[in-house]
């Protein structure tokens, strides 16, 4: 066969991701994990009577307290795979990395299972996010911004 | 109105990470890295701190909340404590997030078995 009329035939038969539809799914949900977000902050803060810096840890913790629930009750996957990144960008994508990670290495033991592996996906977020950040302060600092 | 805005921004970093993950080849992992290392920049002149007054707790749900809590750590333990405060207050806000999400994984994972 040709090698333009093998293209055309590949290019036929590759599944088509509809763009638009996947942003539209992704921007509602993540926008109702922000609602979310914001609830448990005014929720907390009124409960609990403490700062918004404070309510924000709270609100953090429970989101990825639920997430991981969720992800080793065998619900998240779905969601995940239907809500794709609104669920992947806010705090429960990280949170879903680790537990099933956690998860499936399992079965190889504590430390060499859970232990060595648990960060295998969510490593990434911490890594880059750490290397960046210090960076940027150092360069801040050296432009005598502070 | 916040929870308005609260949606709006999440709602759209998420909606430009689903574009940027369709028409790119990069796997869910680089996009990810991609929007905490765009967080720790925005924090670098304080421009993240705005949106946190202006969009609430929308902005706080997103990975980049976790780049801007980064920066804002150890710029914050420098002012603290000098050079050394770059180093021992990078993890200061984001322990929270780090540690809890081991924690619970490792005794969840304990009690959970893996689901096909």
């Amino acid at each position: 066969m040709e090698k333009e009329k093998y293209q055309n035939l590949v290019k036929k038969h590759t599944p088509k991701e509809d763009l638009l539809y996947n942003c539209l799914i992704a921007f509602i949900t993540g926008g109702i994990m922000g609602i979310i977000g914001q609830g448990l902050i005014d929720f907390y803060q009124i409960i609990l009577e403490i700062s918004f810096k404070e309510a924000t840890i709270f609100m953090l913790t429970t989101l990825i307290f639920l997430s991981c629930l969720l992800t080793s009750l065998g619900f998240f996957d779905k969601w995940v795979n239907f809500a794709k990144c609104g669920l992947i960008i806010p705090i429960t994508g990280f949170a879903h990395a680790t537990m099933s990670a956690a998860l499936e290495y399992r079965k190889e033991g504590l430390v060499t299972g859970i232990g060595a592996n648990m960060l295998k996906l969510s490593g990434a977020v911490i890594i880059f996010g750490i290397v960046s950040a210090w960076t940027f302060s150092l360069l801040r600092v050296i432009l005598g911004v502070v | 109105m916040i929870y308005l805005m609260s949606f709006l921004f999440a709602g759209v970093v998420c909606a430009i990470a689903q574009l940027i993950l369709d028409s790119t080849k990069l796997t869910p992992g680089h996009v990810t890295v991609i929007f905490v290392v765009v967080g720790a920049f925005l924090d670098v002149f304080n421009i993240y701190d705005k949106l946190v007054l202006y969009f609430g707790g929308g902005t706080l749900v997103p990975i980049t909340s976790f780049g801007h809590m980064l920066t804002h750590g150890s710029i914050h333990g420098f002012l603290e404590d000098g050079f050394m405060g770059l180093f021992t207050g990078t993890l200061n806000l984001t322990s929270a997030g780090i540690a809890s999400a081991i924690i619970i994984s490792f005794y969840l994972s304990l009690i959970f078995k893996p689901r096909d």
